[in-house]
């Protein structure tokens, strides 16, 4: 397939590992954000490839996996309502709430459906408008703008039968807030294509420079990250901490403006917590007072439910790269994909789904 | 903990569809012939081996490229009884119909449906309809129960896969399920992909013709190939690698499922086969599929071998392996 194959040539990604083994001459620690290249790295085992000094830890940048557990028992709550027709992104329906998921409330007579965009959900509140739909917007910047484009949309229709339960997170903060922390291990950053292609890689300049930790902007296809590992190496044998962009046919400096500027009209930033790592000041998206008749969380007073994290899922260690998947007690026994006591084992995405769908067991097969 | 219930996930060919069979079904109807978990039952009767088997096709949209729920219905089972090397002869239907269907859109379906008999070679000899109240029914269920033959000394079997044989695969995998997918979600592709369904007892027949080799047959529909393969890899206690690059898949099912998130190997099949073959038997049977219209890119796509029971793995065009998990239900879209 036209530039898909390219990206994924066998020859071209043994080289650039080959690259890396050359250039590399002591031990580094690099982190992939987002979980879209966890899932690839996992997917073609890239790690196989590389020499032993490289080691990956895998990053916050999964949508699903971060979602708080108060989030999910607030959909659950909203979309239990029998006037609500619920509009989610698929792989949110399993991920476990403190005592159900919504699959389960679909189960019960609830009406919950899969969408691919949040343009469906506006469709179906306008087609019934006896119904109260609402729109489950989870993710990173990458979904926020055509979640705002919808809102905008609703606004613009008049469409009162529409509602939006935003948990958007921001990924800078993240970066912050584990750079911060003391456990830190991670020398190097592949940033996230996606985020990036909306918001550029501006941000990223002042953390590189604060933090003295190299960037580069890595996509999502095997030659990509390789060539990304490659980029990152190479500035950390050299001493440099810049921002690099290896994914040039998407991300700018300054990223895609009309997205950026329909996702201020609509969110704005606001403290926000993050399954497994708790609450990080301003690292998230919350829907302005202008568009509160919107605002799923208003419209349905669920604001002030508090609920806390179960303590025997180890994702936030996980999630900040302190820990891999296979260092937890409960992985592949007490919690896999069919029950998931964490998020990050529901999603593709997650790293601990990723390393059960296509490690597990590898290990002892050598 | 919450009382469990049936999730759509149970009816996916997936890990909980399994569990529905351990833990409800088996221990209810428990029995030798039920225990071989085989796509069809041969019994035999007065010294005639007869293959026996039913399916229930819940499809929707009802019409779709390449075919709709009347051909699909007889096609599924011909080929659950076409795995077990049987010969087709009888079918029954049984209509469930949700009131308000438009009888002109069930005369389209029986005529179909008809017409797929009578090219298979199939006679439906009898039938039953029920009607159910407008909400209590998608538009229209269809079972169908399919009574074959099976050749004298003829025993295929998921069980029967040894270390060494080789996995055969006859043709480009995913296009039902994609085709099925992207019409319900209303995705237009350049080149509309269509439903591979088919029945497939000539292209068995023209196997067993050639080679007394064939260990075990299994058509990949719901789960995809990695859950036949799966299937084998556990009741034979064995372990399957397959070679990513040997796997054919259509340039634009590649396309929809990079589009959609989905990956192939675990996208439905209803006009595809797998084969486990003795190793000296796997290029007289490819070469003999490739002579029949439906196993036109059959080919070679992996290997039985020894250890880690259970255990399927994918060799990528890197060089680095994975492992091809059951799934627990369906799959699912991600968000980015």
């Amino acid at each position: 397939m036209k530039y898909l194959d390219e990206y994924r040539d066998a020859s071209i990604a043994r080289a650039l590992a080959a690259a890396v083994a050359r250039r590399i001459t002591r031990p580094w620690v690099l982190m992939e954000i987002c979980g879209g290249q966890t899932h690839t790295l996992m997917k073609y085992g890239i790690d196989q490839m590389l020499p032993p000094e490289v080691e990956l830890v895998h990053g916050p940048g999964c949508p699903v996996c971060v979602t708080p557990l108060e989030v999910v028992d607030k959909a659950i709550t909203i979309a239990s309502r029998p006037n609500v027709t619920f509009v989610s992104y698929g792989d949110m329906l399993r991920v476990p709430g403190s005592r159900l998921d919504l699959f389960r409330v679909k189960a019960g007579g609830g009406d919950v459906r899969i969408a691919y965009s949040p343009m469906e959900a506006v469709r179906v509140a306008r087609e019934h408008p006896g119904r109260q739909v609402v729109f489950f917007a989870v993710g990173f910047e990458t979904t926020a703008p055509a979640n705002a484009m919808a809102v905008l949309q609703a606004a613009r229709e008049g469409l009162r039968n529409f509602s939006m339960l935003a948990s958007h997170v921001l990924v800078p903060p993240a970066i912050r807030a584990l750079l911060d922390s003391p456990g830190n291990r991670v020398q190097g950053f592949i940033a996230p294509g996606h985020v990036c292609t909306v918001m550029g890689y501006r941000e990223y300049l002042p953390l590189a420079d604060h933090y003295r930790v190299p960037f580069v902007v890595g996509g999502f296809e095997p030659v990509d990250l390789l060539e990304a590992i490659r980029m990152l190496v190479a500035q950390l044998e050299e001493g440099r901490a810049e921002v690099e962009n290896q994914y040039v046919r998407s991300v700018t400096r300054d990223g895609n403006r009309g997205a950026q500027e329909a996702l201020s009209r609509v969110f704005e930033v606001a403290d926000r917590k993050w399954r497994g790592i708790g609450e990080i000041p301003q690292s998230g998206l919350r829907i302005r007072d202008e568009y509160a008749a919107w605002d799923a969380e208003r419209v349905y007073d669920v604001e002030s439910l508090r609920v806390d994290e179960p303590a025997q899922c180890i994702a936030g260690e996980v999630l900040k790269g302190m820990k891999k998947p296979v260092d937890c007690a409960a992985f592949g026994t007490l919690c896999t994909p069919e029950n998931p006591l964490g998020a990050p084992m529901v999603s593709a995405e997650g790293a601990c789904a990723a390393y059960y769908s296509y490690r597990r067991n590898l290990v002892c097969i050598g | 903990m919450h009382r469990m219930t049936v999730l759509l996930g149970h009816g996916s060919g997936g890990k909980l569809s399994a569990e529905l069979m351990r833990d409800v079904f088996l221990p209810a109807f428990s029995n030798p012939i039920l225990g071989r978990l085989e796509d069809q039952a041969i019994v035999e009767v007065n010294g005639t081996r007869l293959a026996f088997t039913t399916d229930t096709f819940v499809v929707k949209p009802l019409f779709f490229r390449g075919g709709d729920i009347g051909s699909l219905a007889v096609h599924g089972t011909i080929n659950d009884l076409a795995m077990g090397g049987a010969r087709p002869l009888f079918l029954s239907t049984a209509f469930v119909l949700e009131e308000g269907l438009e009888i002109d859109t069930l005369r389209r379906i029986a005529q179909s449906l008809a017409a797929a008999a009578t090219s298979a070679g199939v006679t439906i000899v009898t039938g039953d309809t029920k009607v159910v109240e407008k909400g209590s029914g998608d538009q229209l269920f269809i079972n169908t129960t399919g009574i074959g033959l099976a050749p004298e000394g003829l025993n295929l079997s998921a069980g029967h896969a040894r270390p060494g044989d080789a996995v055969i695969l006859s043709g480009p995998i995913g296009d039902h399920g994609i085709a099925i997918l992207s019409q319900r979600e209303g995705l237009e592709f350049e080149c509309p992909i269509s439903s591979d369904s088919a029945p497939l007892h000539t292209l068995v027949e023209a196997m067993l013709a050639i080679s007394s080799e064939i260990r075990c047959l299994r058509d990949p529909t719901r789960g995809g190939v990695s859950s036949t393969l799966n299937e084998i890899a556990a009741q034979s206690r064995v372990s399957i690698q397959i070679e990513e690059k040997a796997i054919p898949v259509r340039e634009e099912v590649r396309g929809a499922c990079e589009l959609l998130g989905l990956d192939p190997l675990y996208v439905a099949n209803e006009g595809k086969l797998v084969a486990i073959a003795a190793p000296s038997a796997a290029d007289t049977i490819v070469a003999a599929m490739r002579a029949h219209p439906l196993g036109r890119e059959a080919r070679v796509i992996g290997r039985v071998n020894d250890g880690h029971p259970g255990l399927v793995t994918l060799r990528t065009v890197f060089g680095s392996t994975r492992i091809v998990d059951m799934l627990a239900g369906d799959q699912l879209p991600r968000i980015c």
